[in-house]
């Protein structure tokens, strides 16, 4: 029974580090195909992750450890969150070290390090992309604690895994303050991950650049695992909001079976497909916010967040 | 008593031109009158260069051009102190000829001196690329200029520093992250607010003007259209006309409304190119991925039309390289209507979009004044309310049967520089039908394309001047013995406009530099030589 579940992380780690690129490939590939572009191959980001380990790594003469621990660091904390997010199973031995709210510490970790980085071979992006980083970080994170409270508050507990299993438990029930909370955490999604309006992950225009400016320094297989970690953190947060409110084919608690993992499986692929889509349809439609524009935009998330919770308290609903 | 003109003295003379062009040989007295007289007449300054005099009559030349309501003035200047060549300064007059007389020091070891105050001192093209007090352009120096043996660290050049709380530099460039031409630009900025923005240029300079020298006068046009790759027409037109106003030339009819037309498919492909790369730049790459699309059919359809996408060769002294096709004509119709209802169509998205309206409006302002006092020139200045278009102020055959329309906006923010182009595309369509009709008519249909130059004599100077898609392109041809080029000087827009970018961009954040870059879009190369 232990066994099985030690088993269990393991993949789900596993799968998350393999699958990440993969979600960020397929979103590159929405996005082309819905601009009248002809798309990048699924397996690109693969092949620009295998290419970027097979460099040189080229290192500023003013970088200090700091600099060069810093990507495996990032790396590690997402791999860490992977860890923790029920995207498959909640029966996780991890999860139950570590709720919510240290989830959200280690995502605000992982920021600091890679503001210090950027800031760590005092060229003016690095610093510029640092600070810009730190704004949309202190905006998004209160607003991404607001949502979660939402669900704490409907099931009563902060462990992700003892929410899912507790919308499982009522699945017919649908919470008005849910649908609040939803588009909330849709809009920390796009800013947390450096999307369109908030940053432009595909931009050259390094004034413009947020995530991309704390990058600028980096190559070879220091940027690969950057990059790699923020495909991660995609992944990470498109799990968070598909444990939160679309929990529909996560094995619970109790359901060992090899057909329960299987469905979880595919559930997982079939919510990151249209995840990925929808993803894509947003920042197709949408042009970059000024940077300025950034906390209206953020402020307006936990807003929605915080009627979420009035609304929730105005009801009085509680299922757990 | 009022003072007597020194613009309508009996010194006047012709210069030969395709526009309306006078000439006055000027004493460094007269210099100064004539532009005081020109600034008050709100004349607009277009350029400056210098001369050197060697083997003809001792000493140097400066001329400077100035469009006025009556055309183009040019005046011009004998210097005759060798040992330490200078001329009154323009600049306290007209600001935006500062750069150009670094440039001309640079180039010719000729200095500006100011009245009462010292022009900017630093250089402009040099860069340590060639040892100092080597003037390239001397006729003393061989051919194609000097390279530093050592080119050691660069020659201090101090940006102006600002003081304050919190104020720091960014610098960026020359090398950007994306592929493109190299500038240097310094902010001062408060957190993200931009106090004060210089530039430095210069580091395409490839030393074009000593390249014209070695090159006969019918071999010039093949180098102006490779000054900067976006004006390919209108710098190889402008080459043509001057070396045709020269040898009184009569271009067929034909011809000259081919040229024409390509200067307006010129046009096109660069604000539709334009359009796109500014939706892009405001994070809506549909815009980009649309545009770019119509342009290459546009590209496509040049390929058609005049042998090649973009239009490097198609024009020569004399005429133009090819007749166009019979069978194009039904299919450059079907191209201009499918453009007209498409950009239409993608105009409606632009304007309808919050996101990319929020972006362009009041973004990069450059006010009326501000423009007009520092001598803005072509579609920025069109946007900023300043109504001025060659081909309708000084219309050169065959706009003068066009009945061109001027597009003007008053808004000066990225969001009319947008709308300029938008308006400037619908424009040129028009034109380009006009012209295919004219084209198709019979008295032209026969007519030949090109016509043989006579050899012009030697120690001519002639202008030639067209509205290029980014405003006045202007070639200064001074001829030499046996169809040699003694001196060439090209002048691309972009001289005007990039100091724009300096004010237009103060008390905005940084992040939106890219965008009012981008409204502009300015040469380097045109302007580096």
């Amino acid at each position: 029974m232990r066994d099985i579940t030690v088993v269990r992380q393991f993949g789900e780690v596993v799968l998350a580090i393999a699958i990440a690129p993969l979600f960020v490939g397929w979103i590159a590939q929405c996005r082309a195909w819905m601009q009248n572009r002809s798309a990048p191959l699924l397996r690109q980001t693969y092949r620009m992750l295998r290419k970027l380990f097979d460099k040189d790594a080229a290192m500023a003469a003013t970088a200090s450890p700091l600099f060069r621990t810093t990507p495996y660091i990032l790396f590690g904390t997402m791999v860490l969150a992977a860890a923790i997010i029920p995207s498959l199973a909640t029966d996780l031995p991890f999860a139950h070290a570590a709720d919510a709210i240290a989830l959200i510490g280690l995502f605000a970790t992982a920021r600091v390090f890679l503001s210090l980085a950027a800031m760590d071979i005092g060229t003016a992006f690095g610093t510029m992309g640092a600070r810009r980083e730190m704004m949309v970080g202190f905006l998004a994170e209160p607003a991404l604690l607001m949502v979660l409270f939402n669900a704490f508050l409907l099931y009563g507990s902060t462990a992700l895994p003892s929410l899912v299993d507790g919308y499982r438990a009522h699945p017919t029930v649908i919470d008005p303050s849910a649908i609040f909370a939803a588009v909330a955490f849709v809009m920390v999604l796009l800013a947390e991950n450096a999307r369109i309006p908030i940053d432009n992950p595909a931009t050259h225009l390094e004034l413009t650049m947020i995530h991309e400016a704390a990058l600028l320094e980096y190559s070879a297989r220091h940027l690969a695992l950057l990059e790699w970690a923020s495909g991660l953190k995609l992944f990470n947060y498109a799990c968070i909001g598909f444990a939160l409110f679309l929990p529909w084919g996560i094995a619970t608690n109790g359901a060992d079976s090899g057909t329960a993992l299987l469905i979880s499986i595919a559930a997982l692929l079939a919510k990151l497909v249209v995840a990925g889509a929808a993803l894509a349809l947003v920042e197709s439609l949408s042009a970059k916010l000024r940077i300025f524009r950034a906390p209206e935009f953020l402020a307006m998330a936990f807003l929605l967040a915080v009627l979420g919770l009035l609304v929730h308290l105005l009801l009085g609903t509680k299922l757990a | 008593m009022p003072m007597a003109s020194t613009l309508h003295g009996s010194l006047a003379n012709k210069l030969p031109s395709n526009v309306s062009c006078t000439h006055l040989d000027l004493g460094a007295v007269d210099w100064q009158s004539a532009l005081t007289e020109l600034k008050a007449m709100g004349a607009t300054f277009l350029t400056v260069w210098g001369a050197d005099n060697c083997g003809r009559d001792n000493g140097y030349s400066i001329h400077a051009a100035f469009l006025t309501s009556a055309g183009v003035e040019v005046l011009s200047h004998r210097i005759e102190n060798v040992a330490n060549p200078s001329y009154p300064s323009i600049a306290p007059l007209f600001p935006a000829a500062s750069r150009m007389e670094r440039a001309t020091r640079d180039l010719l070891g000729i200095a500006s001196t100011g009245p009462d105050r010292q022009p900017d001192q630093r250089g402009w093209y040099r860069h340590n690329g060639w040892p100092a007090n080597t003037y390239p352009l001397r006729h003393n120096n061989p051919h194609l200029e000097p390279r530093a043996p050592n080119p050691g660290p660069d020659n201090p050049y101090p940006f102006v520093q600002v003081e304050g709380d919190g104020v720091h530099e960014i610098a960026v460039g020359p090398v950007h992250a994306g592929t493109i031409e190299p500038g240097h630009f310094r902010f001062s900025v408060v957190g993200e607010k931009v106090i004060r923005l210089e530039e430095r240029l210069g580091y395409t300079h490839k030393g074009v003007a000593k390249l014209f020298e070695t090159l006969s006068q019918k071999q010039g046009h093949r180098l102006a259209a490779r000054l900067s790759g976006d004006s390919a027409v209108a710098f190889s037109w402008a080459y043509c006309a001057a070396i045709e106003a020269i040898t009184a030339a009569t271009v067929p009819p034909r011809a000259v409304y081919l040229r024409a037309l390509a200067l307006e498919h010129e046009r096109l492909a660069n604000h539709l190119g334009d359009l796109g790369a500014l939706g892009n730049d405001a994070g809506f790459s549909f815009g980009l991925t649309q545009f770019s699309r119509l342009k290459e059919d546009l590209l496509r359809a040049n390929l058609e039309a005049f042998g090649e996408r973009y239009l490097f060769n198609y024009i020569l002294p004399g005429g133009v390289a090819l007749n166009l096709p019979q069978s194009v004509y039904a299919h450059l119709v079907h191209l201009y209507r499918a453009l007209d209802y498409e950009v239409a169509g993608m105009q409606s998205i632009y304007d309808e979009h919050g996101g990319l309206q929020d972006r362009f409006r009041e973004t990069g302002l450059l006010s009326h004044g501000l423009a007009l006092s520092l001598g803005a020139i072509g579609l920025v200045a069109r946007a900023s309310g300043i109504g001025r278009d060659l081909r309708v102020d000084h219309p050169w055959a065959p706009y003068d049967k066009m009945a061109t329309q001027m597009v003007l906006e008053t808004g000066g923010d990225v969001a009319a520089r947008v709308l300029v182009r938008f308006r400037e595309i619908y424009e040129s369509l028009r034109l380009c039908r006009a012209l295919l009709a004219d084209l198709s008519h019979n008295s032209i249909e026969a007519t030949p394309v090109a016509c043989d130059l006579a050899v012009a004599e030697p120690n001519r100077l002639g202008i030639g001047l067209i509205e290029g898609w980014r405003g006045p392109v202007m070639i200064a041809l001074e001829t030499g013995a046996d169809g040699a080029v003694r001196r060439c000087h090209s002048h691309d827009p972009s001289w005007q406009n990039w100091p724009l970018i300096e004010h237009a961009i103060i008390d905005n954040i940084v992040p939106d530099f890219p965008l009012i870059n981008k409204s502009f879009n300015l040469s380097y190369s045109g302007q580096d030589g």
